[in-house]
Formats: C-alpha cells, sequence, structure tokens
C-alpha cells in the first residue's frame, strides 16, 4: 500500500496540533522561568544574577573611570566604591594608598605595559557619574532582588544629578520587588528628607523601615544592625529638626544600642536634651 | 616589491568580495544604533557604555575578519592548486608569505578605518568632542596587534591541517593573551616549582597584545599615550610579526605542496 507523503505529513500536523493543545496547560507548570515577568528570567532563569553581580562591578568600574583592580590584583574583594559612597562615606588619604593595586611595577614589560593602560585613581564627578547607570539599570533588570543596586542608583541620582523623581521611581521598583527590604525604605525616607523636602512622608517611610527591621530574625538583626542605626540616626534628626527634641532622643537612644560610636551620639542626645529642657517651660512643683 | 603588492593586491580583492566585512559591519552598526537608543532615567547625555560596546563589536569584528581572511589564504590556493601556477612564476615562496601578508593587513586596516570612523561618527554626534588623537593611536595600536595576529595565522596555516583549526586555535590564544597576558606572572608567583618557572617563561616568552588595547582611554576620555611609548609597542608589533612571518616562511619552504 503506498501513502501519499501528504497524507503524511497531514496526519503528524494533526498530530502535532492535538498534543500541543493537550500539553500546553502542563507545560506551564514545568519550568518557573516561564512564570517569569521579566525577559531576562525568562531567558537566563536564575543565572541571570551571576550577570546581575557582573554588571554591578562595572557600575564600579565606570565609577573608577576604568582603573580597577582585576581578579588578579589585590584588593580585587573590597567593598566597591559606589556602595561605600552611598552611604556618605569619603575616601581618606590612607584608603587612597591602600587602594593602590598596581604598586610597583613587577618587570619590564608590567612597566611598559602600564603607558597602555589607566594608572590614575580618579571618581567621576561634574555629573559624570550618570555613566554608572546603565550597569545599575541592568543589574536591577536582571536580579530584581539585589537591594545596593536600587540603594546606590538612588543615591547617585539624588545626590549628583538631583533627579529625585528618578530616584523615587527606582526605590519604588526596588520596594515592590523587596517589600521587606528596610535599606530601601532608608533610602526613600533620605530622598524625602534630604531630597523632597517632604518630612512628613519620610517619617512615615522611615518608621516603616524600623518596624521591617524589628520583624527579622535576631541574627539578621545582628548582622544588620548599621541598618537600624541610620534609621534611627536619620528619624532623629528629621524629628530634631521638626521641634519634636523628644522623639529625637528616643530615637537617638535606639541608635545607641547598635552604634559604633555610642560616645558620639551620647553629646547629641545631651544637646537636644538642652534643647529641650529650654523648650519646655519651667512649671513649680507643688 | 611588485610581486608582493601584486599578491597583496588580489587579498584585498578577495576581502571586499566576500561577504564577511559587511555582515560584521552591518551587525555592529546595529547593535550599537540599539544600544544607542536606549533611553536609561530620562537620560540622554550617557554615552560611555556605547562607547564600550561599540569597541567591543569592534574588536571582536576586526579579530574575526583578520583571523578568518588569513587562515583560509594558503591552503585555499593549495586546494584549488593554484599554488604551482603561482609558484612557477618568477615569484618566492618568501614573496607569497609576504605577499599574503600584506594583503591581509591592508584589508583588515581598510576595514578598521571603516569602523573607528563609524565610532567616531557615533560618539561625536552624542558628545561633540572629537578627540582625533586618541581615535588615531588606538586605531594604529590596533592595527599593529593585528599585525602579529595575521603573521600568528599564516605561521598556523602552514603547521594545522585545516583554516577552521587555524582559525579557532588562534582565537583562543589570541584571546586568552589578551585577557590574561598581563597577569601571568602573578599568576606564577602562585604556583609551586616548576609551574613557577614555566609560567614565568610563557609570560616573557609571549608577545604582549594586551598593550595595543587602548579601549579604556576611549571609554574613559583619558590623555593622549606617550608618543614614545607608541613608536616602542610599534617596534615591539613589528619584531613580533618578523618573527612570526619568518617562521612561517621556515615552515612554508620545507612543505611538500604536493600532499
Amino acid at each position: 500500500m503506498k501513502i501519499s507523503p501528504l497524507l503524511v505529513l497531514a496526519a503528524l500536523l494533526t498530530l502535532a496540533f492535538t498534543l500541543a493543545t493537550g500539553l500546553a496547560s502542563r507545560a506551564e507548570g514545568w519550568s518557573v522561568r516561564a512564570k517569569s515577568d521579566n525577559v531576562f528570567g525568562m531567558m537566563f532563569g536564575d543565572g541571570r544574577k551571576l550577570f546581575a553581580n557582573h554588571f554591578f562591578t562595572m557600575a564600579d568600574v565606570y565609577f573608577h573611570s576604568g582603573y580597577y583592580p582585576s581578579v588578579f590584583d589585590k584588593n580585587s574583594e573590597e567593598q566597591k566604591e559606589i556602595i561605600s559612597a552611598s552611604h556618605g562615606k569619603k575616601e581618606s588619604e590612607e584608603d587612597e594608598k591602600n587602594e593602590d593595586f598596581l604598586g610597583k611595577p613587577r618587570d619590564w614589560i608590567d612597566a611598559f605595559g602600564r603607558h597602555f593602560r589607566i594608572t590614575q585613581h580618579t571618581h567621576l564627578e561634574h555629573n559624570n557619574e550618570r555613566e554608572i547607570l546603565p550597569w545599575l539599570r541592568l543589574a536591577a533588570d536582571l536580579d530584581p532582588q539585589k537591594i545596593e543596586t536600587y540603594t546606590v542608583g538612588a543615591f547617585f541620582l539624588r545626590e549628583h544629578m538631583g533627579r529625585t523623581q528618578e530616584a523615587e521611581a527606582f526605590l519604588r521598583e526596588g520596594l515592590r520587588n523587596n517589600p521587606d527590604s528596610c535599606e530601601i525604605l532608608f533610602e526613600l525616607g533620605r530622598l524625602y528628607r534630604d531630597g523632597m523636602h517632604d518630612t512628613g512622608r519620610a517619617r512615615n517611610v522611615l518608621e516603616l523601615g524600623i518596624k521591617k527591621f524589628q520583624l527579622r530574625s535576631p541574627e539578621q538583626q545582628k548582622e544588620d544592625k548599621l541598618v537600624l542605626d541610620d534609621l534611627a540616626i536619620n528619624l532623629a534628626r528629621l524629628e530634631e529638626d521638626a521641634g519634636n527634641y523628644g522623639q529625637a532622643i528616643h530615637w537617638f537612644r535606639l541608635a545607641q544600642t547598635v552604634s559604633p560610636l555610642p560616645e558620639s551620639l551620647q553629646k547629641q542626645i545631651d544637646e537636644v536634651q538642652k534643647k529641650l529642657d529650654a523648650a519646655t517651660p519651667l512649671v513649680p512643683r507643688k | 616589491m611588485n610581486k608582493i603588492i601584486a599578491l597583496a593586491g588580489v587579498v584585498i580583492k578577495e576581502l571586499y568580495r566576500r561577504k564577511d566585512f559587511y555582515v560584521l559591519f552591518v551587525l555592529t552598526a546595529l547593535l550599537t544604533v540599539a544600544a544607542g537608543s536606549v533611553n536609561f532615567f530620562h537620560d540622554e547625555k550617557i554615552v560611555r557604555y556605547v562607547k564600550d560596546i561599540c569597541l567591543l563589536l569592534i574588536w571582536v569584528s576586526a579579530l574575526v575578519i583578520a583571523i578568518v581572511t588569513t587562515a583560509r589564504q594558503i591552503p585555499a590556493e593549495r586546494e584549488a592548486r593554484t599554488i604551482f601556477p603561482l609558484l612557477a612564476k618568477p615569484v618566492s615562496r618568501a614573496q607569497v608569505i609576504v605577499g599574503k601578508f600584506l594583503g591581509c593587513w591592508l584589508a583588515t586596516g581598510v576595514a578598521l578605518v571603516v569602523f573607528y570612523f563609524f565610532f567616531a561618527i557615533i560618539t561625536g554626534s552624542h558628545e561633540h568632542i572629537w578627540p582625533l588623537g586618541m581615535y588615531f593611536q588606538a586605531l594604529w595600536l590596533h592595527w599593529a596587534m593585528l599585525a602579529i595576529v595575521i603573521a600568528l595565522v599564516l605561521l598556523g596555516s602552514i603547521y594545522f591541517a585545516a583554516p577552521s583549526s587555524t582559525s579557532t586555535i588562534t582565537f583562543i590564544v589570541v584571546v586568552a593573551i589578551l585577557g590574561i597576558g598581563s597577569h601571568l606572572k602573578v599568576i606564577a608567583l602562585q604556583q609551586p616549582e616548576p609551574m613557577q618557572f614555566l609560567l614565568t617563561v610563557v609570560y616573557f616568552g609571549i608577545p604582549h597584545l594586551e598593550w595595543f588595547d587602548l579601549r579604556d582611554f576611549l571609554v574613559y576620555d583619558q590623555t593622549l599615550v606617550s608618543w614614545t611609548a607608541l613608536a616602542l609597542a610599534t617596534v615591539y608589533a613589528a619584531i613580533w610579526t618578523g618573527i612570526f612571518l619568518f617562521l612561517a616562511w621556515l615552515g612554508f619552504n620545507r612543505k611538500n605542496l604536493t600532499t
């Protein structure tokens, strides 16, 4: 019996179509990737987090205008400077010295090769900080759970470029992806306080940050205690500026419980206490 | 010299008749324009990532053009048996090697000029600055590096069986030198003997192609490289090119072309 090739093709197509209608609904559950709402998530799965780390590092490389240690150099494991800059850390001369990862040339090849590589430690400035933003945007798309990406990106948008709207949108996006992040709430609080001068919203957000922190496990609280320090100090300053000295002292005392510099906080508490005493009218005891 | 130039002319004609360059150029242009059209945080002044991507594509494309074009030169002549009428003319084997090298190098140079012109237009239109000296230095060193690579591929094409193996092996070697060439000494110092000694020998014995990569200078708007260093690097490239061409000539001289 001779079967027509067209008939075979039609039969195969019918079979494939029938199977597809039956399997489509089940196949949806087979892969986590397909459920991802992010195109990178669909393409790379969890492997995208590796790329996210690389892009975050690229932002730091750009911040240093290419003067950056490779995996073979010393200092390659140090904390990224875009993170420390976003925490308000200014670089001392000693830090600068420590970051001279090149050292003296090892031989004539190394010495001559330095003519063709960047050998000066500089940071982006004068609004050129914008150049790090594409890498942070990509890092956030690839790994929406990487919290530093949002805080660092928002810091540079707000502090160096004055783009508070974009910074807020970026932080809000981070908060949607990481609803329990105190770090993002802290950065959002700073944005409302320093960038938008909106004390009410800043207070709400920072207080929410402290509540979220207190919901963390004791181990995690111990590990992330500096976030509480930042949140409480910012809240204290906000209350002090608003004239709520009692509240300010309350937050300073909370910060003191975790701060690496409790003595300096005590001085601030004393100063606020003086302001509080001066503001409170003396009532004679009966 | 006329014979060498005639041989080189044939290679150049071959390159612009083939589609490799056009495909790679269009791909580079498309990807660069696509990357440049992305808007990050509504800021249109961000440009360095576009320069970075464009230069990476230019480097990959130039390497592919140089390696693929060179790798097939002598094997193709042998396969088509055109090598015999070529050598029957008053052309020495040394002239064939030098002619093939010159043709590939000049053809790659033409391709590089087109690529860098495109790069200058794209970045200049964004930044409104034209660091022509920097463009020249980057292009010159890039071209000098490709001279070493082309000579190395020519040498490989004498000894390896097929153009595909020559291309693959050379590509891996070049990428490895570009990636870890400058770090080999550091890696060597972390190894026990005799590995330490071997890696140190390799470090001093390889052509340091990474010197010729000025992409960072272009991306991060750095000042010009010292012209003396540039001249010395050019001499270094000429020496390595000479070494590889000499070895290729030695191998080609001994090669039985009938098998």
